[in-house]
Order: structure tokens, then C-alpha cells, then sequence
């Protein structure tokens, strides 16, 4: 029982007590911005009682025109209806997401031809689940600020087959006198695409293809061709690792595919209360410099400056060779906290553990693979015979291409995808060279900042419109589907290149063949037709590659790797390091312009719509400087200007910075929004690095104020919030951990559960809940925007945010919890160093004795005999009394009509941006209380399907989007009536087990319980921990 | 509340009339439903039966009826009479199935009947089972043999559709009542007022002499006029039903019951559902699947007007719409609102609920119009009434057990969370 007794923040504000924490946090809602700000009637926050009358008698006018004449709608049918198509009734096709090596294979929700929401594959077995990312490429689609077609210098009107017969002629009297051709693409998974370069270099044999990522792993792929002569990215498996080390590898959030190693990790992360549950779980140890999604799940983080990192992988591997017996390499000795006790786990979890790591560097790489090498890792947690493709960058290459342009040698750039101005350090060089080219064609949706410098833009369609395929694993493949008609006009990069290697242009039939000759013929069956037609329908193609994982012989250079490691990183650093990071919504920034990852909060710090210099607040003090101070980094010379943000946790003498950011020519929500850090990263023998090394951070004067989500609605102070134990104590007692609240009575203590006002509710039909797994949710927000996609959630923009107005019906609440003892009052002032993060999924509760429901004045929020708090917009007339009665915070106010509104120019402000909404869920107006509905529209449906077919509801028929968007599937929804779902079963087993829920002292009864979160640490060193702060 | 209008007219003559009508009248009106009612039951009771051929005759109206006869009148199709002899069932069926494969297969019957109709296609049925097409095919050959008792049914049935309008409700009957009580006691006190002025009259001319009747009646008229509390009581009874007038005038605001508004193609509903008895779910396909019934689009049109009345101007204009592929834009009828979700396919598939309960008789209407209010009274009202089809329907087992166990009413929409918030709207 001893950790309920933890301490928690949410904040720094809170600890800092600042100004503004403390009056919001007394005052229900935050406090409107000043009258000045705001002068017209229909603010939402000036209006005076003098105005009713005012607004009175124009509503009355307004009814009486209103019921002059009603306005004439028109019905319109379809001319020829598509066979399978249902007005009113939607349709899923499979489809694939690859951009820039990113892979999700995809299920696309279309309603009357249109695509409106994105879940995952669940027949993929290369991919699980899909990320916030791939949920918001959605909006993408309906980007208004796309080129509408082919635009030739500033003509926009020019035709395509005008642009087809110039290129054509260049190209030609290019290839005639021998003049390089270089496409340039981030990493493409498309076998057919590169059969196509294949052919356009076929006819034109001066051309080479250029790859780059901007977030490279071009180390881990040169690492594993000096260890085992491959040059491959391995498939990781973490469902098979007792023991994992990361170093500075975010694979739950940013690295190479953490939704698919977050499905692995959470398998390991299960636990169960019934008897015979599963009682064990993976530990996992991470060394980072920045704090990331999987440094804040990790059970134990050490933080180290990016020029230790490589020391402790060598530090590492010399401490598993003296145990295994491997020869040890010469590299200064690192001690920091928790590596001995990683070394001493590896090497008993020996098969069954785990090294990974996200340094770009291929001599640290080098020793990594040693180590994984030594603990056997191959065969049982690596398998590098069937790799994954994600990641094909080669910043060798990419350098020389710079080089080339810069030196005139290239006389025709086809860029594919990539926006290397933008996001490779040495973009500026680039842009002063690429006008010089005599031929430029970019195939980019818009003219950003290296497609503005070419000669032509060609837009390719977005991803939803085309057809594709991908190869993501060595014998998986995948295929993309259009699910709606080209938008623009716009042509396929693939059919252009065709075009001008004067092949049939048709790429849907160039890639069935290239199926037909290469894919097939790998274990395809029956007719091809058919066969075409299933992996259609399917998404997926598993050919019949025997999946056997050898455990090849380690042939790299240790010595020399071990050399290099000792001699670029320093044990002792003093300088203050800068480390560039990817951040999890923005990601590398080629989608910048998206205003649901914008405004989605960066997991650990809770912030957007901006980026930031982190640092310690260590650091901070010692450079004198607080929160929203923005401070000038400067690296030789080049220098950026971020507001600066504390992030407990973050090395000591680092200043943390996002890229992703301060994109200038991606339309309207990206551009501008924080700065650009891509100039600051630098190349360490031809290999990008997001650790340049030391910086200066000077204060510039400026202050800017950070939209940061987490201090706005959470809940906390309360014992009966957060409910977490460590593994040794779960085992002995699965309530480990658990506050189970008493209320004195008269006739002695009783359960809080036990003493109600209220008669409660008879669910006769169904009782729909949900059970949130708080040790399986690692915070990664794909259920965020999943639920802003479904639900018809507007972008509210920066200062709302500030103004704490965000609408998401669901938000993950983060937790750092105070390392100090409950006693030491003092101890518990500090901001911890490195604290330990919980993440909380937090929506609509759903209780059964609902505080909102009694205090509404007009019956706008009632409960339903299904268990779930219904709220009535229409009804609504905004007194907010029930987002002030609600204990969870969840409730949303409309402060402004967020639709039509040219103050919130996001998508809700275009026809093509309205395009994205869900035509089942109300589009919300000004004035009214919104929150989650459990997503009651699909339960509807699911009812409606059932009775149909005459039969009951069952588990494969409803869903949550937030449940069915978790790739670790944290969220278990269902019908608590139905003793066949999965969540009786999971409640029957957990009720006297790890269930709780929140603050169940005020026993308002939610349908929505949450699972204490199991942390795998050692009893007898946390009593230790304690005993020093005491 | 909506009256009919001939009752209404009944109203206006009894204020004059004795009260020996006014009991008559009282009489005829309070019989009224009763004999409504009494017609409703008749017509519920007809359709009832199991077998082949029953199935059939289903079958046969929703899917052949519109193009094929079962005699051998030509309609668009063949008249289906003796079609079990010109060809064996195996053939009938993969005809049936999918006509086009079996024109293509160069089968020379088919050959021969596809040109002899003009090469039109017949719409191919992929879903019916050999057992749907055995029990179309046993309808049409007993119909066809005994054609005498399907055109009484036939004629049956606009007596049956004319009772579509529900009687009056209890709560008409109630104000009826009330109002009838009210006239009695008004006639009652005027007949006093009248003798009492009379005597007043005959008293006068003893008091008062050199008054005469006039002069008397209009002072006091001018007295009755200038007692102030009958004109605040004027005034007041004035002023309340201005302020009922409004209200109820605000009440129908955006209410577009009787909305019938002129359309592109004057489309006769009346020619096409009553005349021809197309049934409804033939164009309007989505009525058991979704939430729209959908408006058809110009191609099923053509599954028959590419043959019949192709010179009518009226059906020129579907040709032009297909030819320049620009959708025929109908003026909507019947919208709710945003904010409110409705579905058909709960109502019609699940809930068995006649497409006329809510569009009223549509056979009878040559432009469509919007004969329910859709508001939300009038969505409740049905809900709290209507009682759930729960028959042989496993959804709702364990709810009508329950149902039973608490309550010996039948199970109504309202018992089972048809009047929640969230039914409708989210």
C-alpha cells in the first residue's frame, strides 16, 4: 500500500507555485482574455446583460424570417450509382501508409466516396496498430493548401502534356551529352516504384537515385554491414525480450517503428491478477539524454549528456565481456547510475535480452551489435535474415549529391518526396546551388521550401488517392488503394517517370504485372485474378520466405569501433551539449502543416504548436533562466531563438530541441510555428548527428509563452488518482498498490461505495465500460487524434491553447512523481532530477451517479439505460454548471464557433477541410458543453447491425476509436452486461485485482475503471532511495 | 392538434342549430372512430400465411411485378405465364440469377428473347436462393391459373390503404366532449339573459315610461361598455390569445408539414406506387440498410424507362441528365435537422414500421408532400405508442423476458430507451 502514499505533480507550475497555476487552479475556468482582446458581441466572453435584450430581439427577428420562407434544399442522386456504394453507409478498403519509410498497413473508412478516418490493419503482420501521425495523414488529404496541378515556373495554368513534352526534350539532350540525372526521395518501400526508377534509368543511364531520411539510420544499416557484412535494418522483436537496455533509441515513440515494437514491449508488459495470470514482465533499463516516451516508461532511466553515450555502450559491452567472456575494448570507463546492475541483468536474461540503440554512429553500432552478439540476442530478439526496409537513407550519398549540385555537376534533379532545403543541415548550401540546374522537376503536393526553386512542380496525388504498394519486411508486402478520385489535378510520380522513359504510363497495370512476375511467384496461389483481388481486399501479401532466424557470426572490428568510440565521446563533459530530437506528432516535419498534430501534445512535455529548447532545471538555474525565457543556442556561428521549456529529467547541461519545426513554406498552420534546428545537426565521418556537441545559450530578453496542456484540467492530490505497486509486491498481492477509501459512519468505517444519495441505475440491455490498462498505455496519443478524427474535434490554435480552451475529448494526462519520501516536507519541494512518468488516459467517465447530470439546469446532460452520460447539444444553453460539477475535468466549452471562423483558419474553415468530417457526429456550435460520448454513434450502428441480423451484439461489432487505435491495446471496451465480452472476463479477473476507479472516495461510479500500473523495480532499492532522502 | 376539416364545419352549423342535432351530431362523431377503428383491424388481418407460393407472392411483388405480369401481358418483360413450361427450373433459375451471363453463354432462347426485347437487360438478382426463385416461379403458376381471387385481393386494396389516416385520438374525443359541455351551459345562460331582458323590457315600461326600448338598450350598452372590468376582461382575453397565436406560431416555426414543392421532373408518385404498385423499397434501395431511404439515381429510372414512354419530355429529361452525366437535382421534402439522427433501416427493417405511417399515402399523391409534422413531439409521441417488433428477433429476447417478468403492458419503444437523448441525437 505504501506507494498510494506517492507524491505527484503535473507540473512545474505546480511545484514553482506560479502565479498563474494558482489562480487557475482555484478559479473553474481560465480566466477569458481582457475585453480589449475581444470587443465583438459575439465573443463569448464580453457579453453584458445589457446585450441580452439586444441579442434577444434579433433572435426573434431572425425566427420570424426564418419562418417566412424556408430555404429550398435539394436532394441529388447519384446519375450512375457505384455498384457497392451506399449513400449513408460506409465502406472499408485496405490500403497501405508509407511516407518516408514510416509504414502502417491501413484500413480507410469512406463515406459517399470520401475517406474519413483511419484505423489499422489487423491482418498485417508487419505492422501494428498506427500512430498519431498516420491517423492525422487523414487530414492531408483534404490539405487546402495543396498545388491543384502542374505549376511551370509561375505558370499554374500550364498543361500536362505541355510539361511531359519539354521534360521529355530535355531529358533527352541531357542524357545525349551525358549529364547526371539525380532523383532524390527519402526512403521509398515500393518494390514497383523502384522498378520504376530501375526503368527511367534504364533509358536514361546517367541518373542515380539519391536517398536520404532526415532522421537517418544510416549507421545502424553501415553497423551491420562491418559486423556481418549485410547492410540491413534487423527485425527487432521486444515480445521476446525479458530484458531490454535502450540508449538513446525512443522505440516506443519516435525510432524507426514504435508502433509495431510498442505492441512487442506491451505483450511483455501484461500482467494478470487471477490466480493463474501471468505474474512477470520485461524490464527495461534506457540511457538517454533528452526524456522520451520510452525513457518516461522505462523502469529504470539514466540520463546521460549525448557525448557520453557512445562510453556507455562501450562501458557496457566491456562489462558483459568480463561476465561472457568476449575480448574487451580499449574506451574511457563510464560510471554512471544503473549500468552495472543493466550488465549484471543482461547477462542472466542471456537469449532472451536486448540491446538497441539510436545513436547515429556506425562505430557505437559496431559494439552494439557485439553486445547483442555475446548475449545471443540473434535468432531469438534480432532476427537480421528477415530485415525490415524503413530506414534506406545513405548520408554519404546524400552529402555527395550536395557536393555535386554545388559544383554544377548535375544537370537534372527529379526530387521525389524529399525536402532537403528544409531538413538536411546543409539546405542553405542547396539552395543557393539548385537554381543553377538546368532541369528540376519536384513531384511535391506544394511548393515548399526546395520545390519553390525548381523549374517545375508536378504534384503527385496524396497517398489516400494512389495507387502503391510497399514492402515493409522481407517477405511482406503490402498494397495502397485510391479511395477517392483524384481531388486535384494532379498525376502519380510513378505514371510521370514512366512517361518519360516512354513506358505505358499506367502504373496501376505496370504494378500488377510487376506483381504478377515478382510477387506471385512467391507463393501466390489459384488464379491471378484472384489472387490480386484477395491481397486487395487483404492489404497484405506473406510470401511463403521460410522465417528462419540465423545467429550470424560477429566478423566487425571491435577494436577499431572501440577506438573510435573512446576517441570521439568524453566520460567528463562540462559544456552545455545541445540534442536534437524527433518529436512523436510532428515527427521529422514533412507534415508539418496539419493543424491535429500541431495542436497534439508532445507526450512527455505536454506542449505544442511550438518547439523548444529543454533543459534541466539544474541547467536552467545555473543559466538563469525560467520557463517562456527564449534564449538564442548558438553552434559555430549558427544560432536559433526557442522559448525555453523544463523538462525534469533531461540531462544535466543539455538544451533538448525538436525538429519538425519552423517549416516556411508549408501553408498556413505550419509555417512559422517554432524554429528550424536541421542547420545545427552536423555530419561525424559522413553520418548525420543530432548531438553536434557543446553550444552557448544566451537570453535574448524575449519572453513567449508556452501552450503546454498538462496543468489545464488535471486532477490530482488525490490518493485515489493514480494507483501503482512494483512487481514483487503485485505478485505477493494483486491489490497491492490499490486505495481502497473508507468513510467513517456512525456505525463504523464502511467502503465509500457503500454509501449513496442516489438509487443508481438498472441496466436491463447494456452496460457499456471500458478498462484502461495504465501499465500497457505508454502515452503515445494515437488515440488523441483517432478521437479528434472521429469526433468532429476542432483546432482551437495556439493562444486557446494558452487560454487552456483545447477541445479533445481525450487527453492523456502525465504524472511525475516525486522520488522523495512522503515525510520530507522539504524533499518534496524539489523538482526531481529524474522522475518517474505515468501516463493516464483520461476522458468521459461515464458514472453512474453523475455530478454534471444533477446540476443541469435544462436536462441537457442525462443518463442513458446503457450506462453512458449523454449530453444533448441542442439542448445545451451553456451555464458550464456541469463542467464545474465534474470531478474528472473532461467536460469541453465551446468558447467560439470554431467552424467558418476565419480567427481559427484550420480545417473546419474550408470546404475542402470539411471534407474530413464525420457526417454521424454533430458539428458543435458556439455555447455548448461537448465531451467524450463513448463514441455513441458507433455503438448505434453496432445495435442497428445486430438487429438486422436478428441477433445480439457481440464484441466483434462495437468499438471505441481510442480502443481500436491503441496499438498496445491498452483499452478495452464492451458491453459489462454481456458475460461473454472481453471486458467481463478482464473485470471478473481484475475486480479484486488491479481495478480501481478513479477517485472512487466521491462514488460517483464510472463506467470506466483503470489497471494500477506495474512497475518492474527492486523492493529493497527503493527502500534505499528513500532512506538517502531521509 | 390537427382536426380534419369536415368535422370542423360540423362545428360551425351546430352553434346554430337545436339541441336536438347538436345530440345527433354529439352522436355521429363519437361512432366515428369506433368504425375507423374497426377497419383498421379488418385490414391488419389480411396478410397472414406460410408455404412456397406465399413466399413467392412476396417475392414476386418486390422484385418481378414491376416488369413482369403473371399472365402473359407483355409489361416490360415477358408475361411470366407458362414460363415453367417454355423452359426447365435449372434454366429459369441462372436466367434469373444473372441473365447476362446466359445471353452471353449464346444460349439461343435467351439470344432470342434478349433481341426480341429490344436488348434490354433484365436486372440481374444475385441474392435470390434457388428456393426463392422455386417459390416465384410456384406463385406465378398458380396465379396464373387461378387468376380470379388475386384480382379481388387487387381490388381489395385501396379500401384497406384509404384507412391509413388514424382515427381520432382519445384527447379530441375528451375536448369534443368538453366543448359541447361548454356550448350547453352558454346557450343555457344566454337563454336566461334573453328572458330576463325581456321581463326587463316588460317591467320598464311601467318604471319608466318615456324611455323608449332603443334608448334603453343603448344606455345599457354603454353602461356594459364602460364597466371597467369588463373591458380589462376584454382586454386580458385579447392579449392571451395574441400571446397563444404567437406561441403556437413559434412552435411551427421550420415546421414544413404540407410542404410539397414543385419538382424537375414531375414524377407522379400516385402513377408509379398506386397505379403500379412499384413497391417502394424497388427505388428507394437503401430503406432496409441505412440511414437514408436513398433518392433513386437516374439508372434504376432506366431499368424500365429504357423501354416504356421514352418520348414523354417529362422522361427526356433523365435521358438528358444521363447523357450529360449531371445528377437530376430534387428539391428535398422532408428535412430534419442536423442535429438529429434518423434511420431507416431501425424503423423499417428492425422495427417493421409501413413507410405510410410517416409519409402517409403516398399511392394517392400525385407530388410528393410532407404529410408528419417530424417534429419531436411527434417522433416521441410515436415512440411512447408503438409497440416493439421483437418477433423472431434474438436482439430483444432477453429484454421482452424482462419486460414480462416486471410488466404485463406490452413492450414499448419508450420501455426500452426510445425516448434517451442519445437515440438520436450525438
Amino acid at each position: 500500500m505504501e506507494n498510494t502514499n506517492k507524491r505527484y505533480w503535473r507540473g512545474l507550475e505546480e511545484l514553482r507555485n506560479d502565479e498563474k497555476f494558482v489562480k487557475n487552479a482555484a478559479s473553474e475556468f481560465a480566466e477569458g482574455p481582457t475585453e480589449s482582446q475581444y470587443e465583438s458581441l459575439v465573443d463569448g466572453v464580453g457579453t453584458h446583460r445589457r446585450d441580452f435584450l439586444k441579442v434577444l430581439g434579433f433572435g426573434m427577428a431572425a425566427v420570424s424570417l426564418a419562418a417566412c420562407e424556408a430555404p429550398v434544399k435539394k436532394a441529388i442522386p447519384y446519375v450512375n450509382k457505384p455498384e457497392g456504394e451506399f449513400p449513408t453507409i460506409s465502406n472499408w478498403y485496405a490500403s497501405t501508409y508509407s511516407e518516408g519509410g514510416d509504414y502502417a498497413s491501413i484500413l480507410v473508412k469512406t463515406r459517399e466516396g470520401r475517406p474519413i478516418k483511419i484505423e489499422g490493419n489487423s491482418l498485417s503482420k508487419a505492422s501494428c496498430g498506427v500512430s498519431a501521425r498516420v491517423h492525422a495523414s487523414l487530414l492531408g488529404l483534404y490539405d487546402n493548401e495543396k498545388l491543384r496541378g502542374p505549376k511551370k515556373g509561375e505558370d499554374t495554368k500550364v498543361a500536362w502534356e505541355t510539361v511531359d513534352k519539354e521534360i521529355l526534350d530535355q531529358l533527352k539532350s541531357i542524357a545525349a551529352k551525358g549529364g547526371a540525372i539525380r532523383i532524390v526521395s527519402p526512403t521509398i518501400l515500393s518494390p514497383s516504384t523502384k522498378s520504376v526508377i530501375a526503368d527511367f534509368t534504364a533509358k536514361y543511364p546517367t541518373t542515380k537515385h539519391v536517398v536520404y531520411d532526415a532522421n537517418s539510420a544510416a549507421a545502424l544499416l553501415k553497423g551491420n554491414e562491418l559486423s556481418f557484412g549485410k547492410s540491413v535494418l534487423p527485425a527487432y522483436d521486444f515480445s521476446k525480450a525479458k530484458l531490454i537496455v535502450g540508449i538513446d533509441a525512443d522505440f516506443l515513440g519516435t525510432w524507426i517503428a514504435p508502433e509495431t515494437y510498442s505492441s512487442q514491449f506491451a505483450q511483455t508488459r501484461i500482467v494478470g491478477s487471477a490466480k493463474d495470470g501471468k505474474k512477470d514482465m520485461s524490464r527495461l533499463y534506457q540511457f538517454e539524454s533528452i526524456m522520451s516516451l520510452t525513457g518516461s516508461n522505462a523502469d529504470y532511466r539514466t540520463s546521460v549528456k549525448p557525448s557520453q553515450l557512445g562510453l556507455v555502450v562501450t562501458s557496457l559491452y566491456n562489462k558483459v565481456a568480463a561476465k561472457l567472456g568476449g575480448q574487451s575494448i580499449t574506451a574511457p570507463a563510464l560510471d554512471v547510475t544503473n549500468l552495472d546492475k543493466a550488465a549484471n541483468e543482461l547477462v542472466k536474461a542471456k537469449g532472451q535480452a536486448l540491446v538497441v540503440c539510436g545513436v547515429n554512429d556506425p562505430s557505437v553500432q559496431v559494439v552494439v551489435n557485439a553486445i547483442n552478439g555475446l548475449l545471443g540476442s540473434y535468432g531469438t530478439t534480432i532476427d537480421i535474415d528477415n530485415p525490415v526496409y524503413f530506414r534506406q537513407g545513405d548520408d554519404i550519398a546524400m552529402n555527395g549529391f550536395v557536393d555535386e549540385v554545388k559544383g554544377g555537376k548535375v544537370a537534372a534533379v527529379i526530387l521525389y518526396g524529399a525536402n532537403p532545403v528544409y531538413d538536411h543541415p546543409r539546405g542553405a548550401e542547396l539552395a543557393e546551388a539548385l537554381p543553377k540546374v538546368g532541369l528540376s522537376v519536384s513531384f511535391n503536393d506544394r511548393a515548399d521550401e526546395t520545390s519553390s526553386l525548381f523549374k517545375y512542380i508536378l504534384p503527385a496525388p496524396h497517398y489516400l488517392e494512389a495507387w502503391n504498394d510497399a514492402e515493409p519486411k522481407a517477405g511482406f508486402y503490402s498494397l495502397a488503394q485510391p479511395t477517392i478520385s483524384l481531388i486535384f489535378n494532379t498525376r502519380q510520380a510513378q505514371s510521370s517517370l514512366l512517361k518519360w522513359a516512354e513506358l505505358p504510363s499506367d502504373f496501376h497495370e505496370y504494378m500488377k504485372s510487376f506483381w504478377r512476375k515478382n510477387i506471385y511467384t512467391q507463393g501466390g496461389t489459384g488464379d491471378y485474378e484472384k489472387f490480386w483481388v484477395k491481397v486487395l481486399h487483404d492489404g497484405v501479401f506473406t510470401t511463403n520466405r521460410a522465417a528462419v532466424a540465423s545467429a550470424p557470426a560477429f566478423t566487425g572490428n571491435l577494436a577499431a569501433a572501440g577506438a573510435s568510440v573512446g576517441k570521439k565521446y568524453k566520460a567528463s563533459a562540462t559544456g552545455l551539449e545541445l540534442a536534437i530530437f524527433e518529436n512523436v506528432g510532428i515527427g521529422n516535419g514533412a507534415v508539418a502543416n496539419n493543424p491535429w498534430l500541431q495542436e497534439f501534445p508532445e507526450p512527455v512535455t505536454k506542449a505544442c504548436w511550438d518547439n523548444h529548447a529543454g533543459l534541466s532545471q539544474k541547467t536552467a538555474t545555473e543559466l538563469g533562466v525560467v520557463q517562456g525565457d527564449v534564449v538564442k543556442v548558438d553552434y559555430k556561428g549558427k544560432s536559433i531563438s526557442v522559448p525555453v521549456i523544463i523538462q525534469p529529467g533531461l540531462a544535466a547541461g543539455t538544451v533538448a530541441i525538436a525538429i519538425g519545426f519552423g517549416r516556411e513554406k508549408a501553408g498556413k498552420s505550419a509555417n512559422g510555428v517554432g524554429k528550424n534546428v536541421y542547420p545545427l545537426a552536423v555530419f561525424s565521418e559522413g553520418f548525420l548527428s543530432f548531438s553536434p556537441g557543446e553550444v552557448t545559450v544566451s537570453k535574448t530578453g524575449e519572453t513567449r509563452e508556452i501552450a503546454q496542456t498538462q496543468t489545464h484540467n488535471t486532477v490530482m492530490n488525490r490518493k485515489s488518482v493514480l494507483q501503482e505497486t512494483v512487481l514483487a509486491h503485485f505478485q505477493q498481492d494483486p491489490m497491492a498498490g490499490r486505495f481502497v477509501p473508507k468513510i467513517p459512519t456512525s456505525e463504523g468505517s464502511v467502503d465509500a461505495t457503500d454509501l449513496s444519495l442516489w438509487n443508481g441505475h438498472n441496466y436491463k440491455n447494456h452496460s457499456w465500460g471500458m478498462v484502461i490498462d495504465l501499465n500497457t498505455c505508454f502515452g503515445c496519443g494515437s488515440c488523441v487524434v483517432s478521437c479528434q478524427a472521429e469526433n468532429n474535434i476542432p483546432v482551437v490554435g495556439r493562444q486557446e491553447v494558452i487560454n487552456a480552451r483545447e477541445m479533445h475529448w481525450l487527453r492523456i494526462d502525465r504524472y511525475y512523481s516525486s522520488d522523495a519520501d512522503v515525510e520530507d516536507l522539504r524533499g518534496l519541494e524539489i523538482a526531481s532530477e529524474n522522475p518517474e512518468v505515468t501516463f493516464q488516459p483520461m476522458m468521459c467517465q461515464h458514472c453512474n451517479n453523475a455530478p454534471c447530470e444533477t446540476v443541469c439546469p435544462v436536462l441537457a446532460t442525462t443518463h442513458s439505460s446503457e450506462g453512458l452520460n449523454q449530453m444533448a447539444y441542442n439542448r445545451c444553453v451553456g451555464t458550464r454548471y456541469c463542467a464545474n460539477n465534474c470531478p474528472y475535468k473532461v467536460r469541453r466549452f465551446n468558447w467560439f464557433k470554431y467552424f467558418d471562423n476565419d480567427n481559427f483558419d484550420y480545417n473546419f474553415n474550408n470546404d475542402l477541410g470539411k471534407m474530413v468530417i464525420n457526417p454521424d457526429v454533430t458539428v458543435r456550435s458556439r455555447g455548448v458543453i461537448e465531451k467524450c460520448s463513448m463514441c455513441v454513434h458507433l455503438i448505434q450502428e453496432a445495435k442497428l447491425t445486430a438487429k438486422k441480423e436478428r441477433r445480439r451484439v457481440t464484441d466483434a461489432d462495437v468499438a471505441v476509436v481510442c480502443g481500436t487505435s491503441c496499438p498496445t491495446n491498452a483499452i478495452t471496451f464492451g458491453d459489462m452486461n454481456d458475460p461473454e465480452s472481453k471486458i467481463s472476463k478482464l473485470l471478473a479477473e481484475e475486480r479484486e485485482g488491479r481495478a480501481f476507479h478513479m477517485l472512487e472516495e466521491i462514488n460517483v461510479r464510472p463506467q470506466i475503471s483503470y489497471l494500477t500500473k506495474v512497475r518492474n523495480k527492486d523492493v529493497a532499492e527503493k527502500v534505499e532511495a528513500k532512506k538517502e532522502h531521509a | 392538434m390537427y382536426i380534419p376539416f369536415p368535422k370542423n364545419s360540423k362545428f360551425c352549423s351546430f352553434i346554430k342549430c337545436s339541441n336536438r342535432i347538436v345530440a345527433l351530431v354529439l352522436a355521429i362523431m363519437l361512432s366515428t372512430p369506433v368504425l375507423l377503428r374497426a377497419q383498421d383491424s379488418t385490414a391488419a388481418a389480411a396478410p397472414a400465411g406460410g408455404g412456397d407460393v406465399a413466399k413467392g407472392e412476396s417475392l414476386f411483388k418486390n422484385n418481378c411485378a414491376q416488369c413482369h405480369a403473371v399472365t402473359d401481358e407483355r409489361v416490360v418483360g415477358p408475361g411470366l405465364k407458362g414460363a415453367t413450361s417454355r423452359q426447365d427450373m435449372p434454366w429459369l433459375i441462372k436466367w434469373v440469377r444473372n441473365s447476362q451471363a446466359v445471353i452471353a453463354s449464346g444460349d439461343p432462347y435467351a439470344v432470342k428473347l434478349y433481341n426480341e426485347y429490344s436488348k434490354a437487360q433484365m436486372t440481374s438478382f444475385p441474392n435470390l436462393s434457388e428456393d426463392d426463385i422455386k417459390s416465384i416461379f410456384a406463385y406465378v403458376d398458380q396465379a396464373a391459373t387461378a387468376p380470379a381471387p388475386t384480382a379481388a385481393a387487387a381490388g381489395g386494396a385501396p379500401a384497406a390503404t384509404g384507412a391509413a389516416d388514424s382515427g381520432p385520438s382519445d384527447l379530441f374525443m375528451i375536448v369534443v366532449v368538453a366543448l359541447v359541455v361548454v356550448m350547453l351551459l352558454v346557450l343555457g345562460v344566454l337563454l336566461v339573459i334573453v328572458s330576463l331582458l325581456s321581463k326587463a323590457v316588460a317591467g320598464g315600461t311601467e318604471a319608466a315610461p318615456k324611455a323608449d326600448f332603443m334608448t334603453r338598450l343603448s344606455t345599457s350598452l354603454k353602461n356594459f361598455a364602460m364597466d371597467s372590468s369588463i373591458r380589462s376582461a376584454t382586454i386580458w382575453v385579447f392579449a392571451l390569445l395574441v400571446l397563444k397565436a404567437t406561441i403556437d406560431g413559434a412552435f411551427n416555426v421550420g415546421v414544413q408539414q404540407g410542404y410539397a414543392p414543385k419538382q424537375p421532373i414531375s414524377f407522379s408518385h400516385k402513377l408509379h406506387a398506386g397505379e403500379y404498385k412499384i413497391d417502394c423499397n424497388y427505388c428507394h434501395t437503401g430503406v432496409n440498410r441505412g440511414k437514408s431511404a436513398h433518392i433513386p439515381s437516374a439508372n434504376i429510372c432506366m431499368n424500365c424507362h429504357g423501354v416504356i414512354k421514352k418520348e414523354s419530355p417529362e422522361i427526356q429529361k433523365i435521358y438528358t441528365s444521363i447523357e450529360k452525366n449531371q445528377p437530376i437535382e430534387w428539391v428535398r421534402v422532408h428535412n430534419l435537422p442536423d442535429l438529429a439522427y434518423f434511420n431507416h433501416a431501425q424503423h423499417v427493417n428492425v422495427g417493421g414500421v409501413e413507410c405510410e405511417n410517416c409519409h402517409g399515402d403516398v399511392a394517392q399523391m400525385e407530388v410528393i408532400q410532407q404529410r408528419s409534422s417530424l417534429t419531436m413531439g411527434w417522433c416521441i409521441d410515436c415512440h411512447r405508442k408503438t409497440e416493439v417488433n421483437t418477433k423472431d428477433n434474438q436482439y430483444y429476447d432477453k429484454l421482452v423476458q424482462l419486460h414480462g417478468s416486471e410488466s404485463k403492458e406490452a413492450l414499448k419503444v419508450a420501455d426500452i430507451g426510445g425516448l434517451e437523448c442519445s437515440k438520436c441525437h450525438y
